[in-house]
């Protein structure tokens, strides 16, 4: 304490201050501008932020802008919520998204996946309409969900400006 | 003083193969609600293993347990039933544990610092600690690495594993139908298991009709949330040959070994691909058999995708094969290789891996705990009758492998033999 506290959806959030990458992290996205850690030594970047670079043991980084865009790598639809503050939001969308930055680097197996919920422009949980339409294959931009002064937690949106692919891939059961 | 240079031969075989032996195994009742400390139910349990292998609460000298700090440790168990310890630790884990510490109890005994080791997980998973991360675990706090995943309602072990589920559908065209065939066969191999919490059985149509917890997942693709605790006893072979029970010797142990990028593991692919693909390269070479030898499989079910999974990357099918492995019959009592022939997780109980090593002992020693008829011999003569309510003994197994999963990116393996 202090670092950051927040209430999202009646559930507690803590940044302590001793956490200094997710601060930095998520101060970034608190200015709706994403950033990922770039290592000093190799360029390569990083999620979710991490202490040592993961290809190069190098502690030296900086925080690079990194374009939110991407496509639905897989997924998860939460029907029966376990955490008390999803439960008047189901069916939730837990979307884990190929940024287009450094996919497929350093080897083909490996891209940027980064976790966020289905959310509407605005940063609000997508209603079950919107999740109907997403699956493996859909191309999303992020979008922001302001938790704090100094924490936004980064989100997903269908990106109604990009080429979609005709059918994505979702689970054939509804 | 400085001691003397000597020539030190310290040359251990690479393999310990057929060296060490699960000498006994203990339970509790599957409960869903114990009314019992897990005190009182590692005791139990413990007790229960050292009256299984014949030897007396002196024999014992070493003990290891398992928990997420939803248990009690080794030290008051021992205490309880007056075993004087040589060693023990309490560790952090939960699926995966089994095989690990019954890796590290070889290690001990290997270096000398005890004889004979009680591993035993105990556990209030229903009325205590919701291993489904329910309850209080569900209300706590987020933060830190947590803020990259219980912030976005994604925590339980469903939820997290879900993206590894769903990409193998994407990636390989495996159907829920298939998939579902693990739950159809586990039951049925529970309605011949008197101990099994849930001994109902079920069909493909009852799983894919019943609600969804998280897709992939119905809430019949889950396992069951379970009071109890379990406890395996593993001495050296040449000890364990003079005890009560039928040998059952430790072939070769892989202990939680890894894919890439533990600190979140969906950074490397293909994330439909799970540790089984490492873990895989330790245990055959190790155990000196491949998937061919086996007889039974203990591949863990927390969910049915999980036991699939294992199955095709250890190698008993073909990469994106798992799908029909796991529904043509072959992992049936009856069938070519029988999986979890107590029901594991997903009917018979929770105890994050332990049971599915109970009972691959007791099949190897050809005493499945079911129903047949006990002969004069104080042995159950087996009937090989699987129906309803029958047998659940497999003829002639020689030979098991038991694929212990953490997550998608951590597993642990053992094969065991019939001395």
């Amino acid at each position: 304490m202090p670092g950051i506290q927040a209430q999202y959806l009646g559930m507690p959030l803590q940044l302590a201050e001793l956490d200094g990458e997710n601060l930095d992290y998520f101060k970034h996205c608190a200015a709706h501008d994403f950033h990922l850690q770039a290592c000093a030594q190799c360029g390569r970047l990083r999620y979710p932020p991490t202490t040592a670079c993961p290809w190069c043991m190098s502690l030296e980084s900086t925080w690079k802008k990194v374009e939110g865009k991407g496509a639905v790598h897989s997924y998860t639809e939460v029907h029966h919520a376990i955490q008390p503050a999803f439960r008047d939001h189901t069916p939730y969308m837990v979307l884990l998204v190929d940024l287009d930055t450094q996919k497929g680097e350093p080897t083909a197996d490996e891209a940027l996946r980064v976790i966020g919920n289905l959310c509407t422009p605005d940063g609000k949980l997508a209603p079950p309409d919107m999740v109907k339409r997403v699956g493996i294959g859909t191309r999303v931009r992020m979008v922001f969900t302001d938790v704090a002064d100094g924490m936004s937690l980064p989100q997903w949106t269908i990106d109604e400006t990009a080429t979609q692919p005709a059918t994505p891939w979702r689970y054939p059961q509804e | 003083m400085p001691l003397p240079r000597q020539e030190v031969d310290a040359t251990t075989p690479k393999y310990l193969r057929d060296k060490y032996a699960i000498a006994g195994v203990g339970e509790t009742t599957y409960t869903r609600g114990s009314g019992r400390t897990t005190r009182a139910l590692g005791t139990w349990a413990v007790r229960n293993a050292i009256l299984d292998a014949g030897l007396k609460p002196s024999d014992i000298d070493g003990m290891l347990d398992y928990s997420g700090g939803d248990s009690t440790s080794a030290t008051f168990i021992a205490g309880d039933l007056g075993i004087r310890l040589n060693f023990y630790m309490d560790v952090v884990g939960g699926g995966s544990s089994t095989e690990a510490l019954i890796g590290i109890a070889i290690g001990l005994i290997e270096a000398g610092c005890c004889k004979t080791v009680a591993i035993f997980r105990s556990m209030n998973g229903f009325s205590q600690v919701r291993i489904g991360g329910t309850g209080a675990r569900s209300a706590a706090p987020v933060s830190g690495d947590m803020l990259h995943n219980r912030a976005y309602g994604w925590q339980s072990a469903g939820q997290s594993f879900a993206p590894t589920f769903m990409r193998h559908m994407y990636d390989y065209g495996t159907t829920p139908e298939q998939v579902a065939h693990v739950k159809m066969f586990h039951s049925r191999h529970a309605s011949n298991n008197p101990k099994a919490y849930y001994k109902k059985r079920f069909t493909v149509e009852d799983v894919v009709n019943s609600r969804f917890i998280c897709k992939p997942l119905h809430l019949l693709d889950c396992c069951v949330e379970t009071d109890n605790a379990t406890c395996v006893i593993v001495t050296s072979a040449e000890r364990a040959k003079d005890m009560k029970q039928p040998l059952v010797l430790i072939r070769g142990v892989v202990g939680r070994c890894n894919k890439p990028r533990l600190d979140m593991h969906y950074q490397h692919g293909p994330i439909s691909t799970v540790a089984g693909h490492y873990a895989k390269n330790i245990l055959w070479p190790n155990s000196g058999v491949g998937p061919e030898d086996v007889d039974i499989t203990g591949s863990y079910d927390a969910f049915t995708f999980t036991t699939m999974l294992q199955l095709e990357d250890y190698g008993f099918c073909k990469k994106g094969e798992g799908g029909r492995y796991v529904s043509d019959g072959t992992i049936g009592l009856g069938g070519r290789r029988p999986n979890n022939t107590s029901g594991g997780h997903l009917c018979e109980g929770y105890t994050h891996g332990m049971n599915m090593v109970i009972e691959n002992t007791r099949q190897l020693r050809h005493d499945a705990d079911d129903s047949c008829p006990v002969g004069p011999d104080g042995k159950r003569q087996h009937t090989y009758d699987y129906r309803e309510g029958g047998c659940r003994q497999v003829r002639n197994v020689e030979v098991s492998a038991n694929l212990g999963w953490a997550n998608p990116a951590t597993a642990s393996a053992m094969v065991m033999r019939r001395g």
